[in-house]
Parts: C-alpha cells; structure tokens; sequence
C-alpha cells in the first residue's frame, strides 16, 4: 500500500529573474515502512521537493499536482490541518544540522517542543519523553545533555538530536535531508547505523549525495535531475543495471569507480534545455533528444527510466 | 559571570579617569573666568576684591593639576564640590535633575518600545507589503525630523490647539500631563531607529534555518515569530536599545529646554552659561559613569540572552 503517492508535482518560485522550476513534474510514491533514496547534484531541487511534501514553503510558491498521504491529498487540506500532520506524521530532519537548531532554545526544549504540541502531554512528561529520545539516539548523560544549548554539541551530536526531534512524535514517515553530509566517516556509519535501527518500522525519504549510504539504507533509488527523476528502481537495479547516462555518469563519478566527474554544468533551472533536460551533457545525446522530452518509461519490472537511448 | 562583571568594573577606572581629566582641562582652557561672570553685579561692575576672595575660597588660585588632585581625592571620598553659583553640593544638584531625566528617558523609552518592537515585527512578517513600506517611510521620516521640530509640531498641537495638555513645565514632580509630550518626542524619534532595526534583525532571523525546522515540527507561526524568532532578533535589538537608553539618561538638551523639563543636560548646559565649572565637572563625570555602566548592562544581558557567549570564559 502506498503510504505516499505524488502526482504530476511542480514546485515553481517566481523570482526577479524569472520562474525558478525547482520541481518540475515529479511523479513517485513511498510504500509503509519502505526507505526512499532520492540522489542527484546539488541544486537539483531535492530540498524543495522535500519541503514540498509538507508545504514548507513560502506563500508566494506555485505548487501544482496532488501529494496524497494516507488517501489525503495534503496540496488541498488547510494550514491547520497541516500543521497536525507536520512533526506527527510526516517529519522532516532538515539539512545542515548547525544552522537548523535554534542557537537560543536548549536542545531538550527543542524537541519537548514538538512532544507538546501533539501529544498534549504536560511540560514535565514532555521533558522527560525528550531526554527518553536523546537516550533512544544515543546522547550520553541524555538528562543533562537536554538543558545545555546547541553550540555545546559536536556535528554528529548535533545531528542525533535532529533525528531524536524528528522521531520524537512517532512520525509514519520521514523525510531525511542529507543526514551523513559533512560527517567523517566513523560518525557517517554510526548515523546510518543509528537512523536505520530507529526508522526500521517506518517509511522514509531519504535525500542524499552519498550513494553509499543510500545503497546502505534503502528499498529504492530515484536519481534526480533538474527537477524532475530520470530513473528509479530497487537498489540492486541501479548499481548492477543503471539506464540512464545520468546515472552511470553518476556512478562513475563514486571513489571507487574511477572519479569520473559527469562533464558539463547542471542547467539553469530557470531556464531549461529543450528536449532531454540532460542533453548538453550527455555522451549518447541523439537528434530526438534535442527536439523531445523524453517520458518515463518502464523497462523491467519497476525500474523506470527516462531516455530515448535506454 | 561574576568574575567577568568584576573584570569590566576595573577596566572602567581609567576610562572614567581620563574623562575627568579632559573635561577638567577642557573647562580650565575655555574662555570665561567663573569668579567674574559669577561676581559681576546686577550693575554690570565687577568688584576685583570679591573675585579674588572668591578664588581663593573655591582654590581656583592653585596651579590647575593641584586643583585636579584636589578635586579627584574630594570625589574618591564620596563629595563632588560646591556649586559656585548656589554654595550648595553638587551632588545633591545632579540627584535632582537626574531624578528629572531619569524619568523622562524611562517614559520614552516604554514609548519607544511600545511603537518599534510590534511595527518592527509586522513590517518583518509582512515584508515588502504596503504596510511595510509606509512604516518604514515613517520610520525614515521620524529619523530624519530633528526633535526640536517635532516637540514644537507636537507642543502646537496638543498643548494649543486642542489643548489637552500642558504646554511645557515639570509640574508637581513631573507628573504624567507633563511628562507626555517631552516622553513623545523623545520616545518616537528614538522607536523610528528601533522599529528599523527590529524589523531588519526580525527579518534575518526569519530567513534563518531553524525558523524551517520549527516550521517543520507543527509549530503554530504565532509561535515561530514570538518565540523561534523573536528570542533571536531581540539580542542585537537589546543592544541598540540599551545604548539608546544610555544616551536618553544624559538628558536631551533640546528636548529639556523646549519642554522647560528640568533635567540633567539642561543643568549641564545652565552650568556651562554661567561658568559654574565646578557643576560642569561633576555632571560631566557623572554622565560618563552612567554611560559606562549602561554600557555594561547592555553587555551583561546580551550574555544573559545569547547563550552562546553566556559560557564563553571572559
Ligand atoms: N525559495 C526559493 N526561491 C527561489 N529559488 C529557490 C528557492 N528555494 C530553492 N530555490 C532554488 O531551487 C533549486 C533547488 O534547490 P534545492 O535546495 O532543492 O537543491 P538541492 O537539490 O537540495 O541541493 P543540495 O544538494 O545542495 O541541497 C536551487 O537552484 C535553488 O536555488
Ligand atoms: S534522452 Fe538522449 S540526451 Fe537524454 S539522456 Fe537519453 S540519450 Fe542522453
Ligand atoms: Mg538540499
């Protein structure tokens, strides 16, 4: 059963320099308990697409398509109602843990916080659950660790605490923006470690740069470009069978397999090529890719993919 | 934190000491000998015997560092001199006329704050909005009105037109009909810098990532602005207004003499006029005491509100 499903999603910001279309047509969904891997260069528009899920994003946005959660189509419903499923049962780990807790709020406030607002527990019960999710993602001495102040807490700490505040309402889904980025590697594997043992009985979006880790965490892949996804399928598709040039660009590009850099420059997303968004950069590129876009198309059993040379 | 506080007090010593030292050779050098202007009579005839009488028995015979020590080990015992021009201790003048501008700065200030702190938050919100922009247009245009203009503007029309209040004067005590329109001119030309700078800091705060992150937790945007956002933005906020208040307790010159408000830059200019340098010194001391420790309150409560220097080891 799909816990998730996103139909024809554009997310488009007007700007001063134009229409930036950061999400444009995206179609996928996320079954219970299943861990979505969402990969692509940065400024792809992952975030936003995140974001975009529990509309967390400013007003003047236009959002086209329809988010269903759990038979809801969450793009229709009000922004109270919003605000119930947000924290409760859709939560999001924001990217960049420094700047993503509050610097003036301790940390076991931060997430008692949203224990209150959901759960209408009262401050001391809430508090107490708080120091109990600390414990859960492993911060030693966790009652006395609530009342001291972000800056007091390393990267990987911090990034703990991110995932306790996430997991503190019991969330039916998370949606994990690069939670390993810019950790060293003992750390990474303690995270992933981490979040794999504390979202097992959930499902997940997990946004990330690190194929590795995503090969670690999740049921399937989506790689993401300029906006929209050009190939998903089960993790073993995609490292042993890739389609999309984009893909194997991608996985050349990895440490272990040569450090290939894809050539060439992610296009604008205000204005994008005609034809095959990859087109400029591909090594394949056809006189049909110029002219169409190409549409997803299924090549085997769920593993789709969007190329006229596939 | 005691520690620090200590360490901020002993550093003031010589800041305070060179204070005087300028001020006292600043009034030494100034053109105008206090013992003529204060012994000329109704006349207009100075009596050279009582001039002299009058140095000797105020020291202003001795040579100027001696008159210094003098002074500084009079002051270090608790006693700021005699006014020449009323024999009566200084001290007991600044009190007074302190206790005048203490007043007035407090009322501009609750002015202040209460006109910048919700303008500036909703020009922040609503950025860009018409709303924010004819605030910040009046906002412009109550920094660049100099405050003469606006007591006048404001003493014309409450005090003559309508008639509602006192034109100008201190009342019994400085009571609350004659303290409004003194507090006003001085409380909105200071909420027009103050509602710029809430708005801006509000403004950065809001772009900030946690501000998403509570955004992400469910929590209510009445919250994300008073709590989230606000305990952010206030910190450089009570700064500004911290040294704002500072300045407002040194007496305003302009607004206490319009107002006829007796408070303590009035006494320093009155002093000035009539060479009463022994006034003139100790308001000038007693001035950059209070600025000084102003100035260290600010500091200790932008420690208090930002826990992120709250431990740093000063
Ligand atoms: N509010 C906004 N207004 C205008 N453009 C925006 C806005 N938010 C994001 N963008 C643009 O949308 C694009 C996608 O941004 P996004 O943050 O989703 O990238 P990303 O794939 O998450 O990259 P990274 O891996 O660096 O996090 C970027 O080009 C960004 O500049
Ligand atoms: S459609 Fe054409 S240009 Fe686009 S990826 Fe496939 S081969 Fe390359
Ligand atoms: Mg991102």
């Amino acid at each position: 059963m799909n816990l998730l499903e996103i139909i024809d999603l554009k997310t488009h910001f007007p700007t001063s320099n134009g229409l930036v279309k950061a999400v444009d047509t995206i179609d996928m969904s996320i079954s219970e308990q299943e861990t979505f891997g969402l990969i692509g260069e940065t400024g792809c528009g992952k975030s936003v697409l995140g974001h975009s899920i529990i509309r967390l994003l400013q007003s003047d946005t236009v959002m086209k398509g329809k988010i269903i959660y759990k038979g809801k189509n969450l793009l229709e419903i009000s922004e109270a109602e919003m605000r119930n499923i947000r924290g409760e049962e859709i939560a999001m780990i924001l990217q960049n843990p420094t700047t993503s807790l509050n610097p003036v709020i301790t940390v076991g406030e931060q997430i008692a916080e949203a224990i209150r607002l959901h759960q209408r527990l009262n401050k001391k019960d809430a508090k107490q659950k708080a120091i109990e999710m600390l414990e859960a993602v492993r911060i030693p001495s966790p009652s006395q660790r609530a009342n001291e102040y972000p800056h007091e807490f390393s990267g990987g700490m911090k990034q703990r605490v991110m995932i306790a505040m996430g997991l503190a309402c019991d969330p039916a889904l998370v949606i994990a923006d690069e939670p390993t980025k810019g950790l060293d590697v003992t750390i990474k594997i303690q995270i992933v470690e981490l979040m794999k043992e504390v979202t097992a009985q959930k499902a997940m979006l997990l946004i990330t740069h690190d194929l590795g880790v995503a090969s670690e965490m999740c049921d399937r892949i989506a790689l993401m470009y300029a906006g929209e996804l050009v190939e998903y399928a089960s993790v073993i598709e995609i490292f042993e069978n890739p389609l999309h040039p984009y893909t194997i660009g991608f996985l050349d590009s990895l440490p272990g397999r040569g450090l290939v850099p894809i050539p060439g420059m992610s296009p604008s997303l205000i204005d994008l090529p005609d034809g095959c968004r990859f087109h400029p950069r591909c090594s394949h590129v056809m006189e049909i890719c110029r002219q169409k876009h190409p549409g997803m198309t299924e090549m085997k059993d769920g593993h789709f993919v969007r190329c006229f040379h596939a | 934190m005691l520690g620090y506080i200590l360490k901020r007090i002993f550093q003031l010593i010589p800041a305070l000491l060179l204070v005087s030292v300028a001020s006292f050779s600043i009034i030494y050098f100034a053109p105008g000998d206090p013992a003529e202007t204060l012994m000329t009579g109704p006349d207009g005839n100075v009596n050279p015997k009582s001039v002299e009488e009058f140095r000797t028995k105020m020291g202003l015979d001795k040579p100027l560092h001696i008159q210094y020590l003098i002074w500084l080990n009079n002051v270090v015992h608790g006693n700021f001199g005699y006014s020449y021009r009323t024999e009566k201790p200084v001290f007991d003048h600044i009190k007074t006329s302190f206790g005048a501008t203490f007043k007035l700065a407090v009322v501009s200030l609750i002015i202040s704050l209460i006109i910048s702190i919700p303008l500036g938050i909703i020009s922040a919100i609503k950025h860009n909005s018409g709303l924010d922009i004819s605030c910040m247009v009046g906002a412009s245009l109550g920094v660049s009105m100099p405050n003469f203009w606006l007591g006048l503007l404001l003493m014309l029309l409450f005090g003559i037109y309508l008639d509602w209040l006192p034109v100008a004067g201190y009342g019994t005590g400085g009571d609350l009909e004659h303290i409004i329109l003194p507090a006003l001119t001085l409380g909105t030309g200071s909420a027009a810098v103050t509602a710029r700078l809430m708005r801006s800091s509000m403004l950065e705060v809001l772009g900030q990532d946690y501000i998403l992150t509570a955004r992400a937790k469910g929590v209510p945007e009445w919250m994300v602005i008073g709590k989230h956002a606000l305990k952010n933005a206030l910190i450089p906020f009570v700064t500004m207004v911290g040294l704002n208040f500072g300045y407002l307790l040194n007496g305003s010159v302009v607004v206490e003499t319009i107002f006829g408000w007796p408070g303590i830059g009035r006494l320093i200019v009155d002093s000035i006029n009539m060479r009463d340098y022994m006034m003139v010194q100790g308001c000038m001391v007693f001035v950059a005491l209070l600025f000084v420790t102003v100035n260290l309150v600010v500091d200790i409560s932008y420690r208090y509100l930002d826990p992120r220097i709250r431990y740093e080891k000063a």
